[in-house]
């Protein structure tokens, strides 16, 4: 199989990439009552300020580092002490690896302490994949550096039995290639949708675990016009705020 | 109060302090930091709240550094922090690595006076797995529920920079809430302030609740631009050319000690010197307004 079923949705041959990424993360997040989008993080800051356009004012978002889409006024621990309460239901985590049991290593390659490449650090993943119910797992880069068939350091473990207290957990993992579902009771990574112009063996190729196929693997459907409108106008001004150089480079309307 | 100078406030810090600093856009003390170290500080137990860059690079970089306990370095999009890692990677730093919330729980134990504090998630990680502090308890109220707790974390000083403070030695934080929680926890708070305000910060009802008492506080300085090269809220962006040359520099230690020279010469000095109180009229008229 070389080709994706389906052919593109109309109107959608002018989105660009991370265009597309936006829109994909926003179709994760429809229906949310309050998405946190984490530091660092513009493609999913644009998609949730997307979602709460779209939601008529349903959606509350709370980006991280700005001023104007973050009414937090209890500091830092404000994200954390929502999330354990129930209050934050969906959040983005990436990694610098990432395995088929969806255990996320935010910290480094080899032994630790003394890892070869270090990576920043775990940050808030290793409390808040346990707590907030759609966990996205963002990670543009697909390769088997990144999807590893175990990763080296456990920043913050996938679902398990072992009878913890967890409310959340992963619900979807997207990247430069494609969509994944999470499913829960069998613990796998479900292959949902291919991004216009790749294929599954490219995304075979480039993941070192094992996923599941779903039974029909369509194109991961692109914005209309509509959309498009959406995210280069209202969505890039409000994103500008907190990253303005990631909003320079998104087209205007 | 009387304000001190931003070297006489770093001379506050004594070797193998706890020392507890915020996250950048809380406000950083570079300015105090620079001081440090230019003073050689050493063996510090730095605790970042909870995360750090350029900061916690600079200092690890300048050998200041035996103990990090941090829950992320990064020069964000500047990219990775090179003092850091080639400190991970040489063992010579001491690595506590922890996870945001777990940061601030420890600072809320303190802040309580209170051994310690539990904690939801965690559990399964290879965090909890190199932390032999955390621990892992039954839930006394619902046995078979297991939570982790961490150790109260008791810092001998908090140094952040904010954005006014008065001369009775009141500091104003905005909506920078978790500078409290600093101030709070920590056996001594060191502040360096963008502005320095006549009158009582405490006298005005409108932002007496961002507002840390002097009840807290040991010690401030007046130091403009103190968060330089960093960005400080409204006031100033980032210096972004000074930071991406910091990070083609401090990949080697050569560079690195280069940057530091360049900080001690006439250029860099004056964004760091000792400028205690020197724009009071400015000031007064900025807080009028």
């Amino acid at each position: 199989m070389s080709a994706v079923t389906s052919a593109p949705p109309p109107c959608s041959a002018a989105a660009s990439p991370t265009e597309g990424l936006i829109y994909s993360i926003a179709r994760l997040l429809e229906g949310c009552r309050h998405v946190a989008v984490g530091a660092a993080s513009p493609i999913p800051g644009a998609a949730a300020l997307y979602t709460r356009a779209q939601s008529r004012g349903a959606t509350r978002v709370s980006v991280l580092g700005s001023r104007r889409h973050n009414a937090f006024t209890n500091g830092g621990v404000e994200l954390f002490d929502l999330a354990a309460q129930g209050r934050i239901d969906a959040f983005f985590l990436g990694g610098g690896q990432i395995d088929g049991a969806a255990n996320i290593n935010l910290v480094g390659t080899g032994p630790y302490p003394r890892t070869e490449v270090r990576w920043p650090g775990s940050f808030g993943s290793a409390y808040l994949y346990y707590l907030v119910p759609r966990v996205i797992l963002f990670r543009e880069e697909h390769t088997r550096r990144v999807f590893v068939p175990k990763v080296d350091f456990i920043s913050a473990p996938g679902p398990r039995d072992d009878g913890a207290y967890r409310p959340g957990g992963p619900h979807a993992m997207i990247t430069s290639l494609c969509l994944f579902g999470y499913d829960k009771p069998r613990r796998r990574f479900v292959l949902q949708s291919v991004h216009p112009g790749h294929t599954l063996e490219e995304v075979r190729d480039n993941t070192g675990f094992d996923f599941d196929l779903a039974p029909q693997l369509p194109q991961t459907p692109q914005p209309d016009t509509a959309a498009l409108a959406l995210i280069r106008g209202e969505v890039r001004e409000q994103i500008a705020e907190t990253y303005p150089k990631f909003a320079a480079q998104l087209a205007a309307v | 109060m009387n304000l001190l100078g931003v070297v006489e406030l770093a001379a506050l810090v004594p070797d193998c302090a706890k020392l507890v600093v915020a996250k950048d856009e809380s406000g950083v003390a570079m300015a105090a930091a620079f001081a440090l170290m230019r003073r050689g500080v050493k063996g510090l137990h730095l605790v970042t709240v909870p995360v750090s860059g350029l900061q916690a690079d600079m200092l690890i970089g300048a050998g200041c550094v035996a103990t990090l306990e941090t829950s992320g370095i990064t020069l964000a999009e500047f990219g990775p922090a090179p003092c850091f890692s080639r400190a991970v990677k040489s063992g010579s730093l001491h690595l506590k690595d922890a996870t945001c919330p777990a940061i601030y729980a420890g600072l809320q134990a303190a802040q309580k006076g209170l051994p310690f504090m539990p904690l939801r998630g965690i559990l399964e990680t290879d965090v909890l797995a190199h932390r032999p502090d955390w621990r892992v308890i039954d839930n006394p109220f619902a046995p078979g529920d297991r939570i982790v707790v961490l150790p109260a974390i008791t810092p001998d000083v908090a140094l952040f920079h904010a954005p006014l403070a008065d001369r009775f030695g009141n500091v104003f934080i905005g909506r920078q809430r978790e500078l409290m929680l600093l101030a709070h926890a920590a056996r001594s708070t060191l502040v360096t302030a963008e502005h320095i305000v006549e009158g009582n910060l405490l006298e005005d009802e409108a932002r007496s609740g961002s507002v840390i008492p002097a009840l807290y506080v040991t010690a401030v300085a007046h130091a403009p631009r103190g968060a330089w090269p960093l960005a400080f809220g409204d006031e100033y962006a980032a210096d972004a050319a000074w930071l991406a040359n910091y990070v083609a520099e401090a990949r080697s230690p050569a560079g690195f000690a280069r940057v530091l020279e360049s900080l001690a010469g006439a250029a860099g000095g004056a964004h760091i010197a000792n400028r205690a109180g020197d724009d009071h009229g400015a000031l007064a008229a900025g807080v009028a307004a």
